[in-house]
């Protein structure tokens, strides 16, 4: 399964480190961050359930760049 | 500028007033008064700065560009260097904040270039126009479309006539007309005449939606460069630090160790220096945003491309593999030539036609259609087909006979070979041979110019493959000076024609394959690069091709891939420029050359020059 998501960040380097911190999380497959797009799109393993894989993927990206967010 | 940079600006254009008075004031001889002064400007500029440094280092995230500022700043501050310390977090504010409105303006640029988002449908009800969210317009509805307004969903022209604007869609210039009967697509903008249509597709499967689905997720398969600079910054970031730390320490230590005044100040200013012109951003900015701009300019030209990736690989195109039928010619069936004997070509034609008069055949169509007025078909009498070989029917009085070589053979006349490209009608009437009619595929327009296009602007190898008969094939490659031409191809032998090429190719050179979109698909998704060709309508061709041209132009092709290289172009500028300075800078750095104002340069300087000319790749006009 994957969904796009809309992201809001200012610097480029930042959206790198988001990519990052997302696809260390539980639950997902694979993530690319287009910054210039300001969209986060998300592969999610088999069977992940979307919602709390999100949570915890903002959780993450907030811990890396506090100037972040993901609108779910 | 939005809220958030202009509470930037404010807080610069403060600091930097605070700054130059500090300069000019004469406080030399208070340094306590001096410190206080100068903390104003520094937090006013740089506390966010600071705070996201603190919280990085809080989260583990160390090494990032505000902990680079934030130590070189206050180590310059500790130095007593009060000037350079706010100077360089005001200049980096300066630079983040131009960063910032250049992105912010590049995005708002190419939302524009694509604006062929509909926001409305007129649909009929009881009488009345009601304005409806196109979502919500079901398959088979009327909708109205007045002049100025886009047609929202693809449909059925059932009423009026109109100009259309493409150029949305296409980057073509010159406006289509529409008619009853005429099938048009959404995003066009109706120009002139109100237009009754009947839809065809959802808002959804439309083809304006698909497009903008398209453009809007392209880039999300990242490049080499892209993935080259964002592990580049993962690494070169902590390498820096540690270098500046080694800077700082290890010349001071050895000259101690040597007996000589260590110059712990002088050293310490010196890997201050390199932190400032160490900040990747420069680079971290500028690649993706050229490759953004780069797809939004292909767009702009009606060449859509999936993301930033293929725009790389199109670059390095050096073998490309046309269709035939559809892409280098028109795929539709024209008389092209008529040669009589013994009567006019008129005549000739008229009585063809009309002998043909009932068959429904593609042949019969074009022939009709050549002749072009109405057929009086009281007078065609005595029709008879002979399958394989032809028509034989009575008209007015005379028996003619249509049709191949054998049709002639068996009514006794012999007739020579005919070397052309199509399909060969031999007439005969009353027994007596009157010519033949030649029916064939049009070459495109720009066909020929596409081809020589293509060698010049570096492609090694051009290929055309095609199911015809190698006759006509034949004809076709030499008058457009293809290298290679595969004839008599069945769907299968062309993936096996474009793996064999595959092979034959080294490692960096990429083949493409330009088809446009029917019955190709398997191939499309073979090559390196698939394009197809008219994706207008043609929902097959978006899914499975990874670049989609517009427009039936075969020059186009030369266009993606004259945009590719431009776009390639910057981007290798782009990182030789700013790496050569940052590393000339960081050398000047450490021998104690550069100061921390060349640093500046060397980080908000190239910063800016970099975004610059990244946002060039957005202009493709001149690109043929």
């Amino acid at each position: 399964m994957k969904k796009t998501y809309k992201i809001e960040v200012d610097c480029a380097n930042c959206a790198n480190k988001m990519e990052e911190a997302a696809k260390k999380t539980a639950g997902v497959a694979d993530a690319v961050v287009n910054f210039m797009a300001l969209k986060m799109s998300v592969e999610f393993e088999e069977g992940a359930d979307a919602k709390a894989v999100m949570a915890e993927v903002l959780k993450n990206c907030k811990k890396v760049e506090d100037d972040c967010e993901i609108f779910l | 500028m939005n809220k958030k940079q202009k509470k930037a600006l404010t807080r610069i254009l403060i600091a930097a007033v605070l700054m130059i008075i500090l300069v000019l004031s004469p406080l030399d001889n208070y340094p306590l008064a001096r410190f206080i002064l100068f903390m104003i400007p520094y937090f006013t500029v740089g506390y966010d700065i600071l705070l996201k440094a603190f919280k990085g280092i809080k989260n583990k995230q160390v090494f990032d560009e505000n902990f680079l500022m934030a130590i070189a700043t206050v180590g310059a501050i500790a130095l007593g260097e009060y000037t350079e310390g706010v100077a360089v977090m005001l200049f980096y504010q300066i630079g983040e904040l131009f960063q910032s409105y250049a992105v912010g303006k590049s995005r708002r640029n190419i939302s524009q270039l694509m604006d062929i988002r509909p926001d409305f449908a007129n649909v009929m009800v009881d009488g009345t126009l009601e304005q409806v969210d196109p979502d919500e317009v079901e398959i088979g509805s009327e909708i109205v479309v007045q002049p100025g307004e886009k047609i929202p969903i693809d449909g059925v022209v059932i009423d009026g006539s109109a100009t259309l604007d493409t150029a949305a869609l296409t980057g073509e210039s010159v406006p289509r007309s529409a008619k009853i009967g005429y099938e048009v697509i959404s995003g066009c903008i109706n120009m002139s005449g109100v237009l009754t249509i009947r839809t065809t597709k959802e808002f959804g499967e439309s083809t304006a939606s698909k497009i903008l689905d398209l453009v809007e997720n392209a880039s999300s398969k990242k490049s080499k460069p892209e993935n080259f600079i964002s592990k580049f910054a993962r690494i070169y970031t902590p390498v820096v630090c540690y270098s500046a730390l080694a800077l700082a320490v290890l010349p001071p230590v050895v000259r101690l160790i040597m007996g000589i005044d260590p110059l712990w100040t002088q050293w310490i200013y010196r890997a201050l220096t390199f932190l400032v012109i160490s900040c990747p951003c420069a680079l971290v900015i500028s690649i993706p945003l050229t490759f953004f701009a780069g797809i939004g300019g292909a767009s702009r030209a009606g060449v859509l491309v999936k993301g930033s990736n293929y725009l790389d690989a199109l670059s390095r195109a050096k073998i490309v593999v046309m269709d035939k039928t559809g892409t280098l010619t028109k795929g539709v069936f024209e008389v092209t030539k008529i040669e009589a004997k013994n009567i006019s070509k008129d005549q000739l034609l008229e009585k063809t036609a009309m002998a043909e008069a009932f068959s429904n055949h593609p042949i019969s169509k074009s022939l009709k259609e050549a002749y072009g007025k109405p057929i009086d078909t009281s007078v065609v009498t005595d029709v008879q087909e002979i399958s394989g070989h032809g028509i034989k029917a009575t008209v007015s009085g005379t028996e003619v006979h249509v049709g191949n070589q054998k049709l002639m053979t068996s009514i006794g006349i012999q007739v020579e070979e005919i070397r052309e490209p199509g399909t060969i009608i031999h007439v005969a009437m009353d027994g007596n041979y009157c010519g033949y009619i030649l029916i064939s595929d049009k070459l495109k327009e720009h066909s020929k110019m596409a081809i020589s296009g293509l060698k010049r602007i570096g492609v090694r190898k051009t290929v055309m493959l095609t199911g015809d008969s190698k006759n006509v094939a034949d004809i076709v490659a030499t008058e457009l000076g293809l290298d290679e031409v595969f004839a008599e191809l069945l769907p299968a032998d062309k993936v096996s024609n474009v793996e064999r090429l595959l092979e034959s190719k080294s490692e960096k050179e990429q083949l493409i394959f330009v088809g446009d979109g029917i019955n190709d698909a398997p191939v499309l998704s073979r090559a390196d690069i698939g394009v197809a060709m008219g994706g207008l309508g043609s929902d097959a061709a978006i899914e499975a091709a990874d670049v989609v041209l517009m427009d039936d132009d075969p020059n186009s092709i030369v266009k993606a891939i004259g945009i590719s290289k431009k776009c390639m172009r910057i981007v290798y500028e782009n990182i030789y420029f700013a790496i050569g300075i940052k590393v000339a800078c960081l050398i000047l750095g450490a021998i104690g050359v550069a100061n921390m104002w060349i640093a500046i340069f060397a980080d908000v300087g190239v910063m800016v020059i970099a975004v610059l000319n990244a946002i060039r790749a957005l202009r493709v006009k001149g690109i043929k």
